[in-house]
């Protein structure tokens, strides 16, 4: 709602792009995507103490080419969002600002949370298979 | 010239009244949530597959019941101060903004109350 004509300061596409402008509205995107897959979370719990047929579907739902979508993406999110957590954490506690080590610590992010993800769905496998 | 009164200066508090409140309990819960997530992650991903009695057994344990209900909690709690701030940033009515951070609260309180009956559920129905 504006509700004066002042004059805005230029719009996001006139900066030239860098990586930490990326990973800072990802950090935002991924927190809305988890708040909602609490959902998931809450329904996997309420099944497991609902009972065994209840908790079947719930897995059965998860199982699925859908559910496994929705875990993979809610997997990479979560990890994406614990790794830039901490980077925002060391921010927080006065380091790490220098415009090198920012860009630095977001590929960083961006491995790291890559790698997590990666290794949770091998480690998850594997344990299926075992 | 300043217009702040001395007393408002020694409290450190804007007009917001209690911003680093929120700030703070933003950051606590992140760090409590490092080791939460981790292992809340190895456990499920070690249970993969694994069947309905394994399952209940695990989440019924007085330690993983704990740790659970603590992990559900923060989890929470965090989102609800995040979604928060998205709201406060990008809705600029009033009263839609109110209501909105309202309905997150209530949501969360919700579904936080919902997970951790159910691990309680959990933990009794083992005993």
């Amino acid at each position: 709602m504006i509700s004066s004509r002042r004059p805005l300061s230029p719009h996001l596409q006139v900066y030239r792009w860098q990586i930490t402008m990326t990973l800072s509205i990802l950090h935002r995107l991924t927190g809305i995507a988890l708040a909602v897959g609490t959902l998931l979370l809450t329904y996997w719990l309420a099944a497991a103490a609902t009972g065994p047929d209840a908790f079947a579907a719930a897995q059965g739902f998860i199982g699925s080419l859908v559910g496994r979508l929705l875990l993979f993406g809610w997997s990479y999110a979560l990890f994406y969002h614990l790794c830039n957590g901490i980077r925002h954490l060391v921010w927080d506690a006065g380091y790490g600002f220098e415009i090198a080590t920012t860009t630095r610590s977001g590929w960083a992010v961006v491995a790291a949370s890559v790698v997590l993800t990666l290794a949770a769905w091998i480690g998850g496998y594997l344990a299926m298979g075992a | 010239m300043n217009l702040r009164s001395p007393l408002g200066r020694v409290r450190g508090l804007g007009s917001a009244k209690d911003g680093t409140g929120h700030w703070w309990a933003q950051r606590l819960t992140a760090l409590a949530l490092i080791p939460l997530t981790l292992w809340f992650c190895i456990a499920v991903i070690a249970m993969t597959g694994a069947d309905y009695a394994a399952v209940a057994a695990w989440a019924g344990s007085p330690l993983v019941a704990g740790l659970l209900i603590l992990l559900v909690a923060t989890t929470f709690y965090h989102a609800a101060l995040g979604l928060q701030v998205v709201i406060e940033d990008y809705v600029h009515h009033e009263m839609t903004k109110l209501a909105l951070v309202l309905v997150v609260k209530a949501l969360s309180l919700v579904l936080a109350l919902t997970a951790i009956l159910s691990v309680l559920i959990l933990l009794f129905a083992r005993v």
